[in-house]
């Protein structure tokens, strides 16, 4: 029996994410006295993947070589590897990419699946996670009841360990089978944080007024390495692009830090940040429900208040 | 080809959640019962397409896993613009037996675009569209933004990490979508509603199947603790705040 972890590196790097379910494997094969296995699909150097051993990773298969992105093949991949190393528990990011995998590879798993969980397991005999349902109104345990268990971890909820191991490394070819979907082109945005690896978020809402406004927001954004988000009606009217639409039928983000600015606080977008650690509210209602989900406030009109947080926030990184 | 969308049966996505005593069943009474936001932009878009391709989309089945009480939500669905409806008898115990009740209906159906949402509001587990398509042996494609049909050809936008693909696929195939496939959901028009009444709904029975997952336990998250208000003209107070209090900068 052991654990595998499945992890994704992107341009040939990885982030913090990686190494937090890096961590969460090592703590969970520990727990389990069980051999951790980690997974690696695309090219990458290896100083990059001996990295990963300063968080426990102890055995890496990578399968170096760069295959498109498919939910069936890079499910037939981790299910083959995840047979082959009886894997009892595999472990996924709950990313884009770990979200479209997760259900497919435990129907062929034949395991249960878990999505979104917080943290480490509360139990291993009977297997028990924390998550959250409702859109994060409520907390939930739950119980995996069949032997194989699958996992989509949620970010920043179990932390980074550090260790120190120096890794066999193992590099496969996939025998990957070809796609039924066919890519005619991507896009990648470039040069701007992601909300989901955002430490730091400013969103804005209709209280921002216009899309003309954007500026100071997007400039306070870039004074703190931050991503730029919004509420729903601002990427409905197209102020903002959808992929910055955060809430309950838009992303859900858990950040360090999240400025609410302009934005009321309706609980469909509550549900899209209240895993963010610190949320700073400002709008020129005194009664706006946002206050009460927040951590610090300040009552006031965004078109003065706005330029002079940009001004401090500038100063304060200057300093 | 037909287009199947698999819609859940949610708490309208105000309800304020509460619990059995012992916590470990949601107390349901007094909700409002609503389309699955997603299903519904699921099933807007699926209209306009065979509005606009009359010939290559002959009918919109909605289908959905759940005793009669998610009927009206059926119906609903009917008065927005979907032809028929299905039910399958069965209380959806978890996303796979959801899953599996699905695939069994939908496995005869080869010439069929089925969609789901990313999530379902309630146990938003992102995981039945997959499963399903797994269990169909179908391609999936997740977090669709954009769905269209060109010349034959299913055609669609998915976001990726950092970015989004447009990407061709086979029917038949199952695409999980998100918001972007359609931007403002139909509501019925009162034509719809008098017709929803005597389009077909289709009650079948499962199949037996056992769920994996279990909840255990409800909680309520913690309570914030209160907001500590700062005044607009001192900035330097959130900052330092924010430095030496929260340590977030
Ligand atoms: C099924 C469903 C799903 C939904 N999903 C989402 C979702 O995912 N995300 C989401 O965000 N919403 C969602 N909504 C919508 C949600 O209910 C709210 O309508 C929305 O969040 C409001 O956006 P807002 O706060 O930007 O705008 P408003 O509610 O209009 O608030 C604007 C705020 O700005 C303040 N303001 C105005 N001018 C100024 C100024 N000059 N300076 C400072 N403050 C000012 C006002 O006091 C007000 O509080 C959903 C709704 C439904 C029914
Ligand atoms: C009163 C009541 C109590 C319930 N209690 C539980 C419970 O305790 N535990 C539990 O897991 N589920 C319960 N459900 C079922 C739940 O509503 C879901 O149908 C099911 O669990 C899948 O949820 P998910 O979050 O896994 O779906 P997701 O995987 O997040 O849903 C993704 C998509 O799958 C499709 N889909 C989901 N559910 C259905 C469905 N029922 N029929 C057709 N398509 C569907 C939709 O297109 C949806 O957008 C209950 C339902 C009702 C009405």
């Amino acid at each position: 029996m052991s654990v595998l972890v499945y992890i994704e590196p992107r341009e040939g790097k990885f982030k913090k994410y990686s190494f937090e379910l890096v961590s969460y494997g090592q703590r969970v094969a520990s727990a389990l006295d069980q051999l951790l296995h980690i997974l690696v699909i695309g090219k990458v150097a290896r100083e990059e993947l001996n990295s990963l051993g300063q968080y426990g990773a102890t055995n890496i298969i990578n399968v170096s070589e760069d295959i498109p992105f498919d939910d069936q093949v890079f499910t037939g991949i981790i299910s083959n590897f995840a047979k082959q190393k009886e894997a009892n528990v595999v472990v996924l990011a709950h990313s884009l990419t770990g979200r479209a995998i997760a259900p497919r590879l435990a129907i062929r798993l034949g395991a249960g699946l878990s999505t979104a969980v917080n943290g480490l397991p509360a139990s291993y005999k009977p297997f028990i996670v924390n998550k959250k349902a409702f859109s994060g109104k409520t907390l939930v345990q739950q119980e995996i009841t069949t032997e194989v268990k699958v996992l989509t971890l949620s970010q920043n909820t179990a932390g980074i360990t550090e260790h120190s191991a120096s890794p066999v490394i193992e590099e496969i070819n996939s025998d990957a089978v070809a796609s039924a979907t066919k890519v005619v082109s991507t896009e990648v945005i470039t040069g701007k944080v992601l909300l989901n690896e955002a430490e730091i978020i400013v969103s804005g809402g209709r209280g921002m007024r216009g899309p003309e406004n954007w500026k100071p927001l997007e400039e306070l954004a870039q004074i703190l390495g931050a991503a730029t988000a919004c509420s729903r009606p601002v990427s409905d009217e197209g102020w903002r692009p959808h992929h910055e639409h955060v809430g309950q039928t838009g992303k859900v983000v858990a950040p360090s830090l999240y400025f609410a600015l302009g934005i009321s606080g309706a609980i469909q977008h509550l549900a899209g940040i209240s895993s963010s650690k610190v949320i700073v509210a400002v709008n020129k209602d005194p009664e706006a429900p946002i206050f009460s989900a927040a951590d610090y406030g300040i009552v006031g009109d965004l078109q003065s208040v706005l330029p002079k947080m940009t001004e401090a926030f500038r100063k304060f990184k200057a300093s | 080809m037909n287009i199947f969308v698999c819609i859940s049966n949610v708490p309208d996505t105000t309800t304020r959640i509460k619990y059995k005593p012992g916590n470990k069943e949601v107390d349901y009474t007094g909700v409002q019962w609503i389309i699955n936001p997603w299903d519904e932009l699921a099933l807007t878009r699926a209209i306009e397409l065979k509005e606009a391709n009359q010939a290559a989309i002959q009918k919109i089945t909605v289908i959905t896993v759940g005793k009669a009480d998610a009927e009206p939500t059926l119906r609903k669905a009917l008065a927005i613009g979907a032809d028929d409806a299905i039910r399958v008898d069965v209380a959806p115990e978890d996303a796979y037996t959801t899953a599996v009740q699905l695939a069994e209906v939908l496995k005869s159906e080869k010439d069929a675009l089925i969609l789901s949402g990313v999530e379902s509001s309630d146990f938003n587990s992102w995981s039945v569209g997959g499963m399903l398509a797994e269990l169909l042996d179908a391609p999936s494609v997740s977090a669709v933004s954009s769905l269209n049909i060109e010349a034959g050809n299913v055609v669609v936008t998915r976001e990726i990490e950092g970015g989004k693909q447009t990407i061709t696929t086979t029917i038949p195939s199952v695409l999980i979508v998100q918001k972007g496939i359609a931007i403002i959901p139909r509501i019925p028009s009162m034509r719809g509603i008098m017709t929803a009444r005597t389009k077909p709904l289709k009650v079948v029975q499962g199949i037996a199947s056992q769920p994996m997952v279990k909840v255990l336990d409800y909680q309520a998250p913690a309570q914030k603790s209160s907001c500590r208000m700062i005044d607009p003209e001192n900035i330097e107070e959130l900052i330092d705040l924010l430095h030496r209090e929260a340590r977030v900068i």
